[in-house]
């Protein structure tokens, strides 16, 4: 069984964001770029499934995005995934969500992959759109934000547990499938320094928008959204501090928030 | 005036939206985008048409009718009694093509933000997640503005002229909206497309029994590392209860075992727009604020007066929440009579 799983690198969540004077884009120099959190916990899914199934033959980790992108799958491969996918070019930065997933249907269709894995959504668009658009354009089916998963003994289907609004669905797939992660599945193991050295030596391979079949007509049809416009968030007006002993205190905020801010 | 935008000799001026339904329950947030379809369909020059999509929808069909839509399109089938991804994007596919409509909403919770991806490329479309203002700009595209970068910026999205445009809409931006009722009705069979079964729902758990969820709420009483156990929680439990709240939790209050995963805020929590978030022994780091600061008001309960949540906070109390949340339950419940 092969395991792919994408992986994709945001912003660190403790990033301040500035806006780039022409408001089109935010100031990226200097900031801080992570694995998206809810990647690290496909990542660490993927690498235990490997780790404690005999047929779980090997798992890829894929990646589009600039050389320095390369940082956040050799991440990947500390962690334990066997291989590296790097699609870079720059023709691939101005492509949406939908496009990228039309560029990695391309890519990974006919690579014999059974179960791809990737976070629900990033933190830095948090669109969510990327694993479902693409398990749509593989015709596979997906579950989307899992908290639990399990894999049949025979290899050939699993048991998730996906949360929906106060409530948890467990849903059973055949595989081929794909699944988007949520927090709680697992925690990203901390890359040790030697595994961090071990996976300089493990195999990526870096793909061209010249090697992918159908380029650029594939991203073509559909999406072709764009972000302008960047603003900071509404300022809040100052807030109330309210003093006294508690009780006083807790008398005039319910006050408040009935008389003024009408909101009980 | 209507705008003429027609740009595919077979789309329509429309705006279909989709009204999310569970077990004959119309979600809240689909009323609410009924005020968005309408404002676009004044500009478009076409009408607002709701999509429902489940077994048995009457009451849901009925409480959408009685926003003000001006037709209603059902797919009621056995096979969709639960949502699936596969069998809902076919559905509402189906949907699509037969009304070809210029632009689809979808509330963006749980259901809308999974089966809008897959609608979108199924159906060739341009999307945009959670979005919290949308118009039709001079050239006759969809330009829609939704939160980047876990609420510290926004941004406008653009969509291309010639195409489909899909957009789920952030719950408890927009008021609930109202009409006269007796829309027109069709019902579209639902025609399964091969390996549309291949999602087996064994089970719909409820989590936390009666209590509502963060998603869900109004208004959420929210609990820090504070809190220090899980029995102290009851406090906030009680004060929840006099409010009609759901309960949330920090990270550290999730991590530490005080209460499930299932009711974090955060970054890597849920992320929650609910009228009033009152935030008790949290101190409001950044990957917190990620899911909440799209609250309309909020409270801080805090000992330390320089703790950043009261950055954010409309109203906060500088106090000990052992103290405080009894004084405030006690008072809501006074009020209460
Ligand atoms: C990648 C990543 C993702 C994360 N995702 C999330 C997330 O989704 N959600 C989330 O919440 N965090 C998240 N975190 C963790 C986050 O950084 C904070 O560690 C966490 O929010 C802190 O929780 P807290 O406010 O309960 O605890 P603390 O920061 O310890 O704050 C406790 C507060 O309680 C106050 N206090 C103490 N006693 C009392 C009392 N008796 N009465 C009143 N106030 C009192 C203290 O003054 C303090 O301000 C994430 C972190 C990372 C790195
Ligand atoms: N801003 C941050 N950046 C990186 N790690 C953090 C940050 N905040 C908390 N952590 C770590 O995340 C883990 C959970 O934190 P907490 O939620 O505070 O219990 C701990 O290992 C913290 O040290």
């Amino acid at each position: 069984m092969k395991v792919l799983v994408i992986v994709r690198q945001v912003p660190d969540s403790t990033t301040n964001i500035k806006i780039r004077p022409d408001k089109q884009d935010i100031d990226r120099a200097g900031v801080k770029m992570v694995v998206n959190p809810f990647d690290e916990f496909a990542i660490e899914q993927a690498v235990q499934l490997r780790e404690k199934r005999q047929d779980v033959t090997g798992v890829t980790a894929l990646i589009v995005g600039p050389a320095a992108a390369g940082e956040a799958l050799r991440t990947a491969l500390a962690v334990g995934c066997d291989d590296g996918l790097h699609l870079q070019d720059p023709a691939f930065d101005a492509l949406d969500e939908l496009q990228l997933a039309a560029l990695i249907a391309t890519v990974v269709k006919g690579g014999g992959y059974d179960l791809i894995l990737i976070g629900k959504q990033e933190i830095d668009l948090d669109s969510g759109q990327l694993g479902p658009a693409l398990a749509e354009l593989l015709d596979l089916p997906h579950v989307g934000a899992v908290v639990k998963f399990e894999l049949a003994a025979d290899g050939k289907s699993f048991v998730a547990r996906r949360r929906i609004e106060g409530a948890e669905e467990v849903v059973q797939v055949n595989l081929p499938a794909l699944v988007t992660a949520d927090k709680g599945l697992c925690e990203m193991r901390y890359p040790s320094l030697p595994n961090l050295m071990k996976a300089k030596k493990k195999p990526v391979k870096v793909m061209k928008a010249a090697d992918v079949p159908g380029w650029p007509a594939i991203a073509g049809h559909l999406g072709g959204t764009k972000l302008h416009t960047f603003q900071p968030p509404p300022e809040r007006p100052p807030g109330k501090l309210l003093d006294g002993e508690p009780d006083q205190a807790a008398k005039e905020l319910v006050r408040l928030l009935r008389e003024e801010a009408k909101v009980i | 005036m209507a705008t003429s935008l027609e740009s595919s000799p077979t789309m329509t001026n429309d705006i279909l939206i989709f009204a999310e339904q569970r077990n004959d329950k119309l979600h809240p947030a689909a009323l609410q985008i009924v005020t968005p379809a309408k404002a676009l369909a004044a500009k478009t020059g076409g009408q607002v048409v709701a999509c429902v999509i489940g077994d048995t929808v009457d009451a849901a069909v009925g409480a959408i009718d009685r926003a003000g839509v001006q037709a209603i399109v059902t797919v009621r089938d056995a096979a969709l009694a639960n949502y699936s991804a596969l069998r809902y994007r076919t559905a509402l596919a189906a949907v699509i093509a037969k009304r070809q409509p210029r632009v689809v909403l979808l509330p963006a919770t749980f259901m809308g933000r999974d089966l809008a991806p897959r609608v979108a490329a199924r159906t060739q479309a341009g999307l945009a997640t959670d979005v919290v203002e949308l118009k039709i700009g001079e050239d006759g595209a969809l330009d829609v503005r939704r939160p980047v970068y876990n609420g510290k910026a926004f941004c406008h999205v653009a969509f291309p002229k010639d195409r489909l445009a899909i957009a789920s809409v952030r719950p408890n931006t927009f008021p609930a909206a109202s009409g006269p009722g007796g829309a027109p009705r069709e019902n579209l069979p639902y025609a399964a497309t091969p390996g549309d079964e291949r999602i087996n729902i064994q089970e719909v758990a409820r989590a936390g029994g009666e209590i509502k969820d963060v998603t869900e709420a109004d208004v959420i009483v929210s609990g820090g590392r504070a809190l220090k156990n899980e029995d102290n929680f009851r406090l906030l439990f009680e004060l929840a209860k006099e409010l009609d709240a759901a309960v949330g939790a920090s990270r550290a209050a999730c991590d530490a075992g005080y209460q499930p995963h299932s009711r974090q805020v955060g970054l890597t929590g849920k992320t929650v727009t609910p009228v009033l978030y009152i935030a008790c022994g949290i101190s409001g780091a950044i990957q917190h604020l990620a899911g909440m600061r799209g609250s309309k008001v909020i409270v801080a309960i805090n000992t330390d007066k320089e703790a950043p949540i009261f950055k954010l906070a409309d109203y906060g109390i500088v106090g000990d929440l052992f103290k405080v949340v009894p004084a405030l339950t006690a008072e809501v419940r006074r009020l209460k009579g």
